[in-house]
């Protein structure tokens, strides 16, 4: 790739000891498309954060009615209309293959959008920011406010303080509304207040009140340079279709002074777009020059479309020097061709298919998901029984689940061997053969079912035999198949 | 770090000097903090040396100022959830034993806790899954030498029989063959009698009359006048299906001969109350119970 360099300043800036020291970045302000995207994702990202452990889900008498809520203690995990018990988990499983696919899809798309655009770590320090911002103010005044780091006049104390108490006061409620979606909001928010919380709940709360805060107010594109791995994959995982966060070199170069470039163009010669005032590197928030070419440092925000756009618009020119392109196009230009844009192509397509697939496959195992359910272990030692007057006995371990939010009666009944009798341990049959049980609401239980047939009318070693327990009220059914075996 | 001033005129970046076949190595220094993290966590671990147990010595290892040893650890737990049984367990000892079953939670401890004592205690004998063995009575079958209620099966593992203890039960089988009491071939009769009970085939030649006439004689005391036993006196039903012995004509000639007195012991004084109780209805719920 063509990538203009400027030796002089990188050598500068790599003569240093073995170790850098870090640069402290100071993002400028900056308004533009790009930016409202942003502050609205922010908001809505936030505010889902924050609000949804609020949301009610009626669930019926005794069940929790918080719409998203993660239950330890009774390993349940609670999504709106959606219950799942612990042999579901599956179905996170798939959740983490769609996020997967998802973010392969923006990446074929538009490169690291997640990076810029919807990574907590980005979306909180671009809060952190902004409170940096109205506190202490833009770019230059913060920069001036640290150079005169040793002054620290009342004024400039009085502000600092408010800065971090308003950063600690965001961290703690991050960390705050994070305990919130283990246990019932209203009531916990209740303990917490009167510290009747459970000690657990303050140590989360400590602990992400600190990370949020270091990550978010100290750390910040150190986190996305050094410490996070998500660049690295998503980098390999842009084609040259992607649309990157890219300055148009062929458009820029010359870059020149404005007044130079406007002499210059008096006199009939060829400059560049780019009259290098630096706005793009004073906004961006991991301190890069997008000019350099693609970098690992991008997080693919866009606010240097947005800053550079600005000037664009002032001086006169046509916005999106630097704009989502990629080198296809700027090669296209070069030669005098029409740029092209492909987002619908076999990479994409393939990814929303896998999408589609996977979402229908989940959603069709979420919608036919039984409510009730039985599992049969039979006894392995011994595999079956004589009994006295040589009929031979079968033992097995029935596990029986109600998902329901109800106490429900459950017939067990057996299509298996001939004539076999069923007797359940613990349970005298109301009618025979057909033991019942109540199965309380949101519960498991655990059965030792005895199956007796006689000898004489099945002569097979083993016989297959099913086990279906309906639900009397509602006729819900189940059923599971195990085998009969004659010793 | 060496002194020098090579710089990549490719990429403009100071090199660090090393060069591998013709490849050199640009300088992107690292962070400082992150320097500065690593030191901590060197730091951290030697903290870790000093307080916890770490390193292995000749004999023994450093045992670390805090003496921390999860064995204890374990040991802790381990009586803690003693205690955590404690209190179920005397739920268990309190309730009477025909209500077990019927309680579901009740049941289920019962059931969990006697199939850990029995694997322990009663294994050995029985099989883990309390199959039985020749000689040793199958748990999971209807067929009960002394009896398969509740109460009956309690009775038994506290007391055993032929245990020595005072209120075991007890009787034998008489060694008819041994003791003079029978001939030779009046044993293989009644013998070949005793599979006629149980519609087992007999051998040519057997005199069907005189090996009733022997069994009335010798064995009805016992075994009752229809073979159906005797669970006051331990005595198997020889009709059925089931045999703790073997059922073959050499087999029942041999237990004739030399009778059986097989051993259970007492469980009473080695297990406590409620563990027995509980694994009394461990063994009725097998499925033999009656
Ligand atoms: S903001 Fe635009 S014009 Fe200014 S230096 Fe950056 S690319 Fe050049
Ligand atoms: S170079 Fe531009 S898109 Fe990349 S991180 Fe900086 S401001 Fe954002």
């Amino acid at each position: 790739m063509n990538k203009p360099v400027n030796p002089i300043e990188l050598q500068f800036e790599d003569d240093g000891p073995l170790y850098a020291a870090r640069k402290k970045v100071y993002p400028q302000s900056v308004s533009g498309t790009f930016r409202r995207i942003k502050w609205g994702l922010m908001a809505f990202c936030l505010g889902v954060y924050y609000l949804l452990p609020f949301v009610r889900w009626n669930r019926g008498l005794g069940a929790p009615d918080q719409a998203v809520l993660v239950d330890l203690p009774n390993s349940r995990f609670y999504f709106f209309f959606i219950e799942l018990w612990p042999q579901e988990v599956y179905y996170f499983t798939g959740l983490l293959i769609l996020a997967a696919i998802a973010l392969f899809l923006m990446n074929s798309v538009g490169g690291r959008i997640w990076c810029g655009y919807l990574c907590p770590q980005t979306v909180w320090t671009d809060l952190f920011y902004a409170v940096e911002r109205f506190v202490e103010g833009d770019r230059r005044e913060r920069m001036r406010k640290d150079v005169a780091g040793g002054s620290f006049t009342p004024r400039r104390v009085a502000e600092l303080a408010l800065k971090h108490s308003i950063w600690l006061l965001i961290a703690w409620w991050t960390g705050g509304a994070w305990v919130l979606y283990f246990n019932d909001a209203p009531t916990l928010v209740k303990q917490l207040a009167t510290f009747q919380a459970p000690m657990l709940a303050y140590i989360w709360i400590a602990i992400l009140t600190a990370t949020t805060y270091v990550l978010a107010g100290f750390m910040r594109e150190q986190v996305c340079v050094y410490m996070c791995p998500w660049p690295r994959i998503q980098a390999a995982l842009t084609d040259e279709w992607a649309l990157n966060v890219t300055y148009k070199y062929d458009r820029g170069e010359k870059r020149t002074s404005l007044k130079k470039a406007n002499e210059l163009r008096a006199l009939g010669e060829q400059v560049g777009d780019c009259i290098d005032c630096y706005q793009c590197v004073a906004v961006c928030p991991t301190g890069i020059d997008i000019r350099d070419g693609a970098q690992l440092d991008c997080i693919q925000c866009g606010l240097c479309i947005d800053a550079c756009d600005t000037v664009m618009t002032k001086i006169g020119r046509e916005t999106r020097l630097i704009g989502y392109d990629n080198d296809i196009n700027i090669h296209r230009r070069q030669a005098g061709k029409p740029p092209i844009y492909r987002i619908v192509r076999p990479r994409t397509i393939t990814y929303v298919c896998m999408i589609v697939g996977v979402g229908a496959i989940m959603l069709y195992a979420l919608l036919t998901r039984t409510l009730l359910d039985v599992n049969v272990l039979h006894d392995r030692n011994p595999v079956a029984v004589k009994l006295s007057d040589g009929s031979i006995r079968n033992a097995y371990t029935v596990r029986l689940l109600n998902k329901r939010g109800f106490d429900r009666v459950i017939a067990i009944d057996i299509d298996g061997p001939h004539n076999a009798t069923i007797h359940v341990v613990g349970v005298d049959s109301v009618t025979p053969d057909r033991p019942a049980i109540i199965l309380g609401r949101d519960q498991t239980t655990e059965l030792r079912v005895l199956v007796t047939a006689p000898a004489e009318n099945n002569s097979e070693k083993s016989v297959p035999i099913r086990f279906r327990v309906t639900d009397i009220g509602l006729g819900e059914v189940a059923s599971t198949t195990d085998n009969f075996v004659t010793p | 770090m060496t002194e020098h001033n090579d710089i990549d005129h490719v990429s403009g970046k100071a090199t660090t000097g090393h060069q591998w076949d013709g490849i050199k190595e640009l300088n992107t220094p690292l962070p400082r903090w992150w320097v500065i993290t690593f030191y901590i966590t060197i730091v951290w671990a030697i903290g870790y040396w000093i307080v916890y147990p770490a390193w292995p010595m000749l004999r023994s290892h450093t045992t670390g100022i805090l003496h921390y040893s999860s064995r204890a650890e374990v040991a802790v737990e381990l009586a803690n959830l003693e205690k955590i049984r404690g209190d179920k367990m005397v739920a268990l000892g309190a309730a009477p034993l025909a209500e077990i079953e019927k309680d579901p939670a009740l049941l289920a401890l019962a059931r969990a806790r006697g199939k850990t004592v029995f694997g322990d205690n009663c294994a050995p004998c029985h099989g883990s899954g309390a199959a039985g063995a020749k000689g040793y009575p199958n748990l999971n079958d209807d067929d009960w030498l002394w009896g398969g209620t509740l109460d009956q099966i309690l009775q038994t593992i506290q007391y055993g029989a032929r245990s020595g203890h005072a209120k075991t039960h007890e009787s034998a089988m008489l060694a008819f063959g041994k003791e003079g009491v029978l001939k030779r071939d009046q044993i293989v009769t009644v013998a070949n009698y005793v599979r006629s009970l149980s519609g087992l085939p007999t051998s040519p030649g057997y005199d069907a009359s005189a090996g009733a006439k022997i069994f009335a004689d010798n064995c009805t005391a016992c075994h009752g006048d229809a073979g159906k036993g005797n669970q006051e006196l331990g005595a198997p039903n020889l009709t059925d299906k089931i045999w703790l012995y073997g059922s073959d004509e050499a087999t029942l000639v041999e237990t004739i001969t030399n009778g059986r007195a097989g051993v259970m012991p007492a469980w009473v004084g080695r297990l406590d109350p409620s563990t027995i109780k509980a694994l009394a209805v461990y063994v009725h719920s097998l499925g033999g119970g009656k």
